[in-house]
């Protein structure tokens, strides 16, 4: 059996993953953006909502996994967050419902709301959607305005309930670098899952357009959280506030900083081989690189005794992976579950492959009698 | 704690998502199983009918799941969004079976089912028909880790209460997984989906048989859901009497409410109908029926295995009994102050150092822990849960499985004959129950968590210690988002579903 801090360590690392995977899968929300720009007619239109539709549960099986793996090893993170910023986790919500029916309800026969609407339904999952979870996760770094009382239980310091995040304008950095590079992912799938040149041609200027757009916000959000005071806890668990705490997290963990530094590299390779060559196996390094860099930034934000979920109104209600975590019995039978994890993602690869092996074609959509 | 009105709003908001979820779902479940089977057939037998059937049945079920996955993510969140404080306090039990569901249950469906619906023709028939029976698994594992989770918050064991993280924290995870009451509510609920399933297949064919229309496909689609509804059914009614069975035990109260019983008794009558008296109140001599019907002994017999037994009326579980030795609410609800006291002074004492009194607070903490929750009620009469609700929901979903038996009795037997097109009566019945079955798993639905108040977990924490701490105008608003949101995708949902029936097979052919 592991020590209890092993598994605190292991279980923001599995969560760190979950969060890189997730917004690498957000390519299909970055997709549904690029339908009205990406598509010269309606049946490209289609052919683009099918690609990406075929893909779409497991971007929200991914988000369902991040909520559950926050929820079964860091419960009190779970609480305050969801609790606290009520109506920040309620618009994102809202926006995923508009988006699991969108796909199969656009195309039907009496459909009720007509087919533009869940085209727009589309574009708001895509969009706000991915803008607003890239504000909840930059309040990781900027901290909340909570309490919590004896009981752990989550007290909001405003009546706002998370609609205060969207004042702060350093929050919408990551959130419009997440918006900008979702599209990216969308148009290197895309390219190399529809069997189209126009298409083809048409993804690969939206690549270096959305590239030159995502590069001012990411920048500008690595600055600033380089340079901001972090907040850091010491043996006892008192929080306070340090001096360029995420710049020396990053000295201080090497492997990470070689990991982010890699992903942003593999990222922008990505871009050149979508943007400048005939490849179409771009998405594949893209993925990559956003699962390393985006792990890496969840990692900084909890590992060397930060809190990852910190109070600005009380410091010391700021959530940490020591105080927030499961119990030890809890994470370590959570431990050899994580063991299927290789299983699962093993037969997503099959899947994958086996429905991908065969690109899109405008005869399939023209044929098909499930298209969405 | 939470105020109540925001409290109130909270447990509508919950229980909208929960009763939307719950119309599409149990669809999901049974009718992947329904698919899978006729594709078997169709791979087995090569007749392409069979695709062309399969692929039908195929089409409204992405329908349906689609929305059924919508619903779904919100009941997740929502324990965070408005039910915060038991998030925390359960967090370290409840979140792993949510976890486990997401990880092995909810991806392989979901991985899946873009096999099931778009490889047709990019991968082998054998690989497809496995594809469609591991959506089927898959969806009816993620039932199973979600009323793992529900079963413990009706039954909570494998677990102890930490005083310095004021939580509940896991001890044994197989006690949890296998718990009883857990494993007979996933059952009982998973069958009576499939139950839902076969009456929708069952209805929409006898439609197509009335209107003249794929009368061979109808047939054949008819007979796979009658027989998969008869077995199915036969079973929904063994796990009801075990769901009734750990109710006796677990939730005596639950029993109690779904029976109207106050005064209880060994040999202990059934309730076959009734009309309660709503001028009936705890603790006075009134009949609590108008008019009622009794099956003799099958209550005691129902609720210990034995028509001796004694079934514990609302005022024995109220008040207290001394002959049965059941302790009343007034007596826990002291205790339970005991357990509160104790944890405040081990806290306390805990920062201020004092090794001593801490440990002997533990110590009554621990004597008195498993009345924690009646701490929070303000008088003995709040442990009772709405009685009429749980009493006609619990009458009425009973009532509809007898139906359902005999029904499918009915039909299988004229689907083996080859008569069934001669019966235009029984066929527009069959039309008409599709509804029937949604009625019923709703009402089921309404006697678990109705009949479990004012528990969010039984004994431990009231639904208004659960929830998070929201000025009500927030849930208001949330839950009149929820209520448009869900009602148009409902409208919308049927519309679909309506005129991809009336296209009918054709499309498929």
């Amino acid at each position: 059996m592991f020590s209890l801090e092993i598994l605190q360590f292991y279980w923001w690392f599995i969560v760190s993953l979950l969060g890189g995977l997730l917004v690498f899968m957000m390519f299909v929300q970055g997709g549904q953006t690029l339908i009205f720009s990406l598509a010269k007619n309606e049946l490209q239109k289609d052919m683009i909502i099918n690609s990406i539709g075929r893909k779409w549960e497991l971007t929200f099986t991914t988000l369902v996994m991040f909520g559950g793996a926050c929820f079964a090893a860091f419960p009190l993170f779970y609480a305050t967050s969801f609790g606290g910023a009520y109506w920040v986790w309620l618009a994102i919500l809202f926006c995923f419902i508009l988006q699991a029916v969108s796909y199969e309800y656009r195309k039907k026969p009496d459909n009720f709301l007509g087919v533009k609407t869940y085209e727009i339904f589309l574009y708001i999952n895509g969009s706000l959607g991915v803008i607003l979870i890239g504000m909840a996760v930059s309040t990781f770094f900027s901290g909340s305005d909570f309490m919590l009382n004896e009981r752990n239980f989550v007290d909001w310091q405003t009546p706002w309930r998370g609609l205060e995040a969207l004042a702060n304008p350093m929050l919408y950095l990551l959130g419009l670098a997440m918006f900008f590079l979702s599209r990216i992912g969308g148009a290197l799938y895309l390219i190399n899952n529809i069997n189209d040149e126009e298409l083809r041609a048409n993804a690969r200027k939206a690549v270096l357009k959305n590239t030159i757009l995502f590069l001012p916000f990411f920048l500008a959000f690595l600055f600033w959280i380089l340079t901001k005071d972090g907040f850091e806890y010491d043996a006892n668990g008192v929080v306070t506030l340090s001096k360029y705490k995420y710049s020396l997290n990053l000295v201080k963990m090497p492997m990470i900083a070689l990991a982010m530094t890699v992903g942003i590299v593999t990222v922008l390779y990505s871009v050149f081989k979508g943007a400048f060559t005939k490849s179409i196996h771009a998405i594949f390094p893209y993925g990559l690189g956003v699962v390393l860099v985006v792990t890496s930034l969840f990692l900084i934000t909890g590992l060397n005794n930060t809190a990852f979920y910190p109070s600005f109104s009380n410091l010391q209600s700021s959530l940490t992976i020591k105080n927030a975590s499961s119990s030890h019995y809890t994470l370590n039978v959570m431990a050899y579950v994580s063991l299927l994890v290789p299983v699962v993602l093993g037969y997503i690869f099959v899947v994958w492959r086996a429905i991908d092996s065969k690109k899109i074609t405008k005869e399939e959509i023209k044929n098909d009698q499930h298209a969405y | 704690m939470a105020e109540l009105a925001s409290v109130d709003w909270s447990r509508a908001q919950f229980a909208l998502t929960a009763l939307y979820h719950f119309l599409f779902v149990p669809l999901t479940l049974g009718l992947s199983f329904i698919i899978a089977i006729m594709e078997s057939i169709y791979v087995k037998t090569g007749n392409k009918e069979w695709r062309d059937i399969t692929k039908f049945w195929l089409k409204l079920f992405g329908i349906n799941f689609a929305i059924g996955v919508a619903t779904g993510i919100i009941m997740e969140f929502e324990f965070g969004t408005n039910w915060a404080n038991y998030s925390w306090f359960v967090g370290d039990i409840f979140g792993a079976p949510l976890a486990i569901e997401g990880l092995l249950a909810f991806f392989m469906e979901s991985t899946f089912f873009a096999v099931m619906f778009f490889g047709w023709d990019k991968v082998s028939k054998k690989f497809h028909l496995i594809s469609t029976w591991l959506v089927a698994i898959g969806s009816n594992l993620s039932a199973l880790w979600i009323l793992v989770a529900n079963g413990w918050m009706q039954y909570p064991i494998g677990m102890k209460f930490n005083p310095d993280t004021a939580r509940m924290e896991m001890e044994n995870f197989f006690e949890v997984a296998l718990s009883p009451v857990g494993i007979i509510k996933f059952l009982h609920t998973v069958t009576s989906g499939y139950v839902i399933s076969a009456l929708f297949v069952i209805g929409i064919s006898a439609w197509f048989i009335l209107k003249g229309r794929h009368l061979v496909m109808a047939k054949k689609s008819m007979i796979v859901a009658t027989s998969f509804g008869l077995i199915t059914s036969l079973f929904l009614l063994f796990s009801g009497d075990e769901s009734g069975y750990q109710a006796a035990k677990a939730q005596p109260m639950k029993l109690a409410a779904m029976e109207g019983l106050y005064k209880g008794d060994t040999r202990q009558g059934l309730v076959a109908m009734g009309i309660l008296d709503p001028s009936k109140k705890p603790g006075d001599d009134k009949d609590p029926f108008l008019i009622d019907l009794e099956v003799p002994y099958m209550l005691s017999l129902l609720g210990t295995r034995s028509i001796e037994g004694f079934i514990p009326g609302i005022d024995d579980l109220v008040y207290g009994n001394e002959t049965h030795g059941i302790e009343s609410v007034a007596s826990k609800m002291e205790k339970g102050k005991i357990a509160a006291d104790a944890l405040k002074i081990y806290k306390e004492a805990k920062k201020s150092g004092d090794t001593q009194t801490a440990q002997d607070a533990a110590k009554i903490l621990d004597e008195n822990m498993k009345f924690l929750g009646y701490n929070y009620l303000d008088k003995p009469e709040d442990a009772i849960p709405p009685v009429a609700t749980t009493f006609y929901s619990f009458h009425l979903m009973v009532t509809l499985g007898g139906y359902f038996i005999a029904l499918f009795l009915v039909v299988t037997y004229l689907c083996m004959a080859n008569e069934i097109e001669n019966f235009p009566k029984l066929l527009w019945l069959c039309v008409l129950s599709i509804p029937l079955g949604y009625i019923a798993a709703e009402a089921g639905w309404i006697v678990a968590e109705v009949g479990r108040q004012p528990w969010a977990i039984q004994d431990l924490m009231t639904v208004g210690v659960g929830a998070t701490n929201l000025a009500d105008t927030n849930v208001k608003i949330s839950f009149t988002l929820f209520a448009v949101l869900f009602t148009t995708l409902l409208i919308a949902e049927i519309k679909i579903m309506s005129k991809q029936i009336k296209i009918g097979f054709e499309s498929h052919v």
